[in-house]
């Protein structure tokens, strides 16, 4: 008996034996002559320089923080809105303040600056002013 | 259809294999072919160029001499390359990209699967290709792959987001998750269709509209980001990263992801169309009903199923060659700062409209 779920798996793995097939097809037919240059990582035909592996923006890590949270509310909430409304105006506030609390933590972040792509540069405070106080001290 | 298929056969196995590859073959696979083709045409035509124009009559057969050329192009795998994941991640990219039509109704007569999770399953499997990007960017071992797939998986995650919260508004409405009832909901008119408000009547569906439209703007923009489409296609920016996590690929590997592109576009042209755009269901009613062809109808909705899904990729090819590419920065505030506030007052807005 296959469920609509079975049916759902028979998708995909059409899609792999699909895709298994074509490379299958696509082997029969092509050259393979491998030669040192071809094998080289690609950069624009000059020699790979350094580890492939380059340090990349820790931002992305930091987004990906925030969708896990994001993307589990989401998954809260599609059960809520199937139902809310067998509950009338309190099933709604259940959601509501579930989200605004959601909203409060997503302001913090705005505030804290984790939204921003380029964090802004903290200003350190003045020492001029400090400074010349000291000089005059130091002069008296 | 599936039913068909298995009083004829007698097995549901085989019965099954045989329903879902009908989308494939008939429709994902003729898809590419034509939608390859107008893009470069519709490209031609905005830059007042001929686009291709050798190969059959008027360039008709490019794609098909393109595919033939990709089928005996030699496979290189990079020496560095980390094979399996790398062999893998094509795999893994179709297999996601192709999932998400078993939930998509194609007419009445046709859906892969009847499961109750519709729209949450879509919404959960399309992920499955940023697992496949990520794996292509990383074990092709290269800086321009590797910066590719970060950025493509950074983007996709994040637009996920204002995505699942207008679909999660449209879910609040229709009390359903499965697209083939949320489209039997829009039948008749084309007032019924949810950018219009939805089967609600009176001042609710007036009240309604505005927030529908914005709905729809958001869930437009975020797709577009999600299927990694200029003006977000900062992971495959030729300019500065040559393909962004296909670099590495070639032949037959490479032709399995821009495969997965084209399937991806009108898979989600087809999820706009089918939440907002009454899906199959025609604007006004059936020839078949008018002159009692019983047999008409599917075949009707089956075209107005494709004409609404093609018309959305050509908007998106539209746009592709009317805006720029955003920053990177520009990107994300976009995503964080603009649509999920967005989508989130409209969220509350419609939950409080559908109470009244």
């Amino acid at each position: 008996m296959l469920t609509e779920f079975g049916k759902i798996f028979v998708f995909i793995l059409l899609a792999v034996f699909f895709v298994l097939i074509a490379f299958f097809l696509a082997k029969l037919i092509r050259p393979s002559r491998p030669t040192r240059e071809k094998l080289e990582t690609y950069e624009c035909g000059e020699n790979p320089e350094g580890s492939p592996w380059v340090r990349f923006n820790l931002r992305f890590y930091v987004v990906a923080l925030i969708f896990i949270i994001f993307d589990v509310e989401v998954v809260l909430l599609f059960p809520w809105a199937l139902s809310y409304q067998d509950y009338g105006i309190y099933g709604f506030l259940v959601g509501i303040i579930f989200l605004l609390v959601l909203g409060l933590g997503m302001a913090y972040e705005w505030r804290k600056g984790d939204l921003e792509w380029a964090r802004p540069k903290q200003i350190p405070p003045k020492l001029k002013k400090i400074k010349e106080e000291l000089t005059e001290a130091v002069m008296e | 259809m599936y039913d068909i298929i298995l009083d004829f056969t007698g097995n549901e196995i085989l019965s099954m294999f045989i329903s879902a590859a009908l989308p494939l073959f008939m429709f994902i696979l003729p898809f590419a072919l034509v939608a390859v083709l107008a893009e470069r045409k519709v490209s031609a035509f905005m830059q007042d160029r001929l686009g291709p124009t050798r190969v059959g009559p008027k360039g008709l057969l490019q794609t098909v001499a393109d595919i033939l050329k990709l089928f005996q192009k030699e496979d290189i795998v990079a020496s560095n390359a980390d094979k399996k994941l790398f062999n893998l991640a094509p795999i893994l990219v179709f297999a996601g990209s192709f999932a998400v039509f078993a939930a998509i109704p194609f007419s009445g007569a046709y859906i892969g699967t009847f499961a109750d999770v519709g729209i949450f399953f879509v919404v959960a499997i399309s992920s499955l290709v940023v697992a496949g990007i990520l794996m292509a960017g990383w074990a092709s071992n290269n800086k321009y792959s590797l910066l590719g797939a970060v950025r493509s998986a950074a983007q996709i995650i994040s637009y996920e987001i204002p995505t699942a919260l207008v679909i999660l508004s449209l879910v609040m409405l229709a009390g359903t998750l499965n697209l083939y009832e949320l489209t039997e909901m829009q039948t008749e008119y084309f007032w019924n269709w949810y950018i219009f408000g939805g089967p609600a009547t009176g001042i609710q569906k007036i009240l309604l509209i505005p927030f529908m439209i914005v709905g729809f703007i958001i869930l437009y923009i975020s797709t577009l980001a999600e299927v990694n489409r200029t003006p977000f296609d900062i992971p495959e920016a030729e300019s500065e990263l040559v393909a962004g996590y296909h670099t590495e690929y070639s032949g037959m590997k490479f032709a399995i992801f821009f495969l997965a592109e084209y399937a991806n576009m009108f898979a989600v042209s087809a999820i706009v169309a089918t939440l907002f755009f009454g899906g199959f269901q025609s604007p006004f009613g059936y020839l078949g009903d008018l002159f009692g062809v019983e047999w008409l109808i599917p075949i009707e909705q089956f075209g107005w199923f494709t004409v609404k899904g093609l018309f959305f990729v050509f908007v998106q090819m539209w746009l592709r060659w009317t805006l720029p590419r955003l920053r990177v920065d520009q990107l994300m505030t976009m995503c964080w700062k603009y649509m999920i506030p967005y989508a989130f007052v409209n969220l509350i807005i419609i939950g409080i409209i559908s109470l009244i």
